[in-house]
């Protein structure tokens, strides 16, 4: 599988107005790996991503494609280089999965778009690899949230692209599907080489998963790197504003966050006993996540 | 057959669950199902086409005096019947065209508007379009003292600046289909008080003409009103049928769409001024007949079933709105002791269906 995409962004400046949320960012995806942005509520980025899509054109500096600049590609071009699946995509009423996952056909279909065999091949191996073929037939608002959100990653699959974003895939999901979505997501990676980008909420999912993991904050990439060496103590408090005890996961060996808050944070104490001030309180004016 | 698919090879561990399952589906189930929504869409497309002939066949043999398919044939074919060439070739066949096209064109317009929006009362009926193009007639009858194709150019002008000022208004940072029908709504109540006033300055020789911009009339249609409007129907329904992808895709939201390679905005732009052309020539030759954008794109739906989720229910649209408009324009001419335009017996249809989405929609979403 060739693995030679190159996405990068240099200099980037995004917002709207006069506001930037993100400043002077640079940040270049390593081909073939998984790479997870992590960063607070409203630390831009969700709108990193979109702009790395080319749907939000930078207020200063580039993102280049291949050596190209994406926003002055011809959009359908990139389209079936780079796939994104969208926090909120809708389900037109009625629809069935299997056409659904051929909308992801788009990009390599001409104005009188005809249905070809290449077409139907993709959409069913996009299908065979989402282990939704069972659900072909039966139409998408009967889908329970973790189903769902395996037929959008098939439509976005069917799109056969080799560069894959995704803003939040496991939100709204149970944990069991969470977990369900980043193992296709690792199974994808690993099988074909896709390179993919994504926004994850859940620090801890992001470690286990990222063979790279970014964290944004102030307008720009705060740390980057193995999850091992962005997720320290010191990196969580500056750029959650959460103080935490970060221990190795038994399971995967990666980083734990364990968030320390005004409560349930210290060895137990008798139930009377109000708890020290000095050991808990925290400054408060932060969003803990 | 191979139970499992032979595609699913490169999905590494998370397959054994459904190669595992009695009822596996393969690759060949996928495509027969996709091949046997194609088919019902096209059964449908034919039944409808059925329809819309005989129709317009109907129209053409009975009213008052009634004439066999062959004496319609013959006038159809130019040559000089006694009584039929006028009654048909005249009378008949211009009403017949213009309802077919006008109905044909109000359905194509109404399931773009609604499709693109998400939600049937985003119709261009509901949502003011037609009230600027009617306004703008009323107007140029009553104080320009007008007539002709001058109406029809202003109603045209009219609809497309009515439009574009729904837009503007409703524009913020993206496009909100809620708020494009409220504005809308707005818009049309203050052109309709427009009209009243006009209306109540007018005088009783201008009142007759500018009823028909009010109502939807077939009953002065002419071949001079059939032909821009079959032009109008003809180009639109290319360019509708070749963004119909484009379209399709704009469904699954608007950064899904331009992840998938879709020019959102000059898409959206395309099909609205395509929409808005339709809605403001039907208008010009037959007048606003109420509810068939409306009505047209929902039954289509409805009738299409499984089949919506294979295929663009544009053509049917039009073919719905065209037998609704046929229909409905004989039914007012010949059930009743008294003649009623078109306009009304549709309006009679139409009201309980917006009366029944009203209530829908505020009973499961709370908004529109």
């Amino acid at each position: 599988m060739t693995k030679d995409h190159q996405l990068s962004a240099s200099g980037l400046a995004l917002g709207y107005g006069d506001a930037p949320v993100i400043r002077d960012l640079d940040l270049e995806l390593a081909p073939g790996e998984i790479t997870v942005i992590v960063g607070s509520n409203g630390c831009g980025k969700s709108t990193l991503l979109k702009s790395m899509a080319r749907l939000l054109a930078p207020l200063r500096g580039s993102v280049v494609l291949d050596g190209r600049e994406i926003h002055r590609m011809p959009t359908k071009e990139v389209a079936r280089v780079m796939g994104l699946l969208a926090q909120s995509p809708i389900a037109p009423e009625g629809i069935v999965v299997s056409d659904l996952v051929g909308r992801g056909r788009y990009p390599h279909q001409g104005v009188f778009a005809r249905w070809s065999s290449e077409d139907e091949r993709a959409v069913a191996e996009a299908l065979a690899v989402t282990n939704t073929l069972e659900l072909a037939e039966r139409p998408v608002d009967e889908l329970s949230g973790g189903q769902r959100q395996r037929v959008w990653i098939a439509m976005v699959l069917a799109q056969q692209s080799e560069l894959l974003l995704l803003d939040e895939p496991t939100t709204f999901l149970d944990v069991t599907h969470q977990v369900e979505v980043l193992d296709l997501l690792t199974d994808l990676n690993r099988s074909r080489g896709t390179t993919i980008a994504m926004v994850l909420h859940d620090l801890n999912l992001a470690a286990r998963y990222a063979d790279r993991l970014v964290a944004v904050h102030g307008g720009t990439v705060h740390a980057q790197g193995a999850s091992e060496d962005v997720l320290t103590e010191e990196t969580v408090e500056e750029v959650f504003g959460l103080r935490s005890r970060v221990v190795p996961d038994p399971v995967s060996g990666r980083p734990l966050v364990l968030p320390l808050g005004r409560h349930h944070s210290g060895p137990p104490e008798p139930l009377s006993r109000p708890a020290p001030p000095s050991r808990c309180r925290s400054s408060g004016s932060h969003p803990s996540r | 057959m191979r139970r499992i698919a032979e595609a699913g090879s490169a999905g590494a561990g998370n397959t054994e669950a459904a190669s595992g399952a009695a009822t596996a589906v393969v690759p060949a189930d996928i495509a027969a199902g996709r091949r046997r929504r194609r088919r019902r869409h096209l059964t449908v497309c034919a039944a409808l086409s059925l329809l819309v002939l005989a129709a317009f066949a109907v129209s053409l043999m009975f009213g008052q005096a009634v004439y066999g398919p062959l004496e319609v044939v013959r006038v159809l074919a130019g040559e000089e019947v006694p009584g039929a060439s006028f009654t048909v070739g005249v009378l008949r066949l211009p009403r017949a065209l213009v309802g077919l096209l006008a109905g044909a064109a109000f359905g194509m317009a109404g399931i773009t508007f609604q499709t693109m929006l998400r939600n049937p009362l985003a119709s261009p009926d509901i949502i003011g379009i037609s009230s600027g193009a009617s306004a703008a007639a009323v107007f140029s009858i009553v104080m320009l003292s007008l007539s002709g194709t001058a109406v029809s150019i202003i109603a045209t002008v009219a609809a497309l600046a009515t439009a574009g000022l729904i837009y503007l208004l409703s524009f913020r940072g993206g496009l909100s289909g809620t708020r494009l029908i409220l504005i809308g709504i707005g818009i049309s109540a203050m052109l309709h008080s427009l009209v009243s006033y006009v209306l109540a300055r007018a005088a009783q020789w201008d009142l007759q003409t500018a009823m028909r911009w009010l109502n939807g009339n077939l009953s002065n249609a002419s071949m001079e009103q059939a032909a821009p409007l079959a032009l109008a129907v003809a180009v639109c329904a290319v360019g509708l049928v070749s963004l119909s992808g484009n379209l399709d895709t704009l469904r699954l939201g608007e950064e899904t769409a331009a992840a998938l390679g879709v020019r959102v905005e000059r898409t959206r732009l395309l099909l609205i001024f395509l929409a808005v052309v339709l809605l403001a020539f039907a208008t010009a030759a037959a007048g606003p007949i109420s509810f068939v954008a409306f009505l047209a794109g929902p039954i289509s739906v409805r009738l299409l079933g499984r089949a919506a989720s294979a295929g663009s229910p544009l053509i049917p649209a039009a073919l719905v709105g065209a037998l609704l408009v046929l229909a409905a324009d004989f039914i007012g001419q010949f059930a009743f002791g008294t003649r009623y335009p078109v306009g009304v017996v549709t309006g009679v249809l139409g009201a309980p269906y917006l009366i029944f989405l009203l209530i829908r929609q505020t009973r499961t979403g709370g908004a529109l």
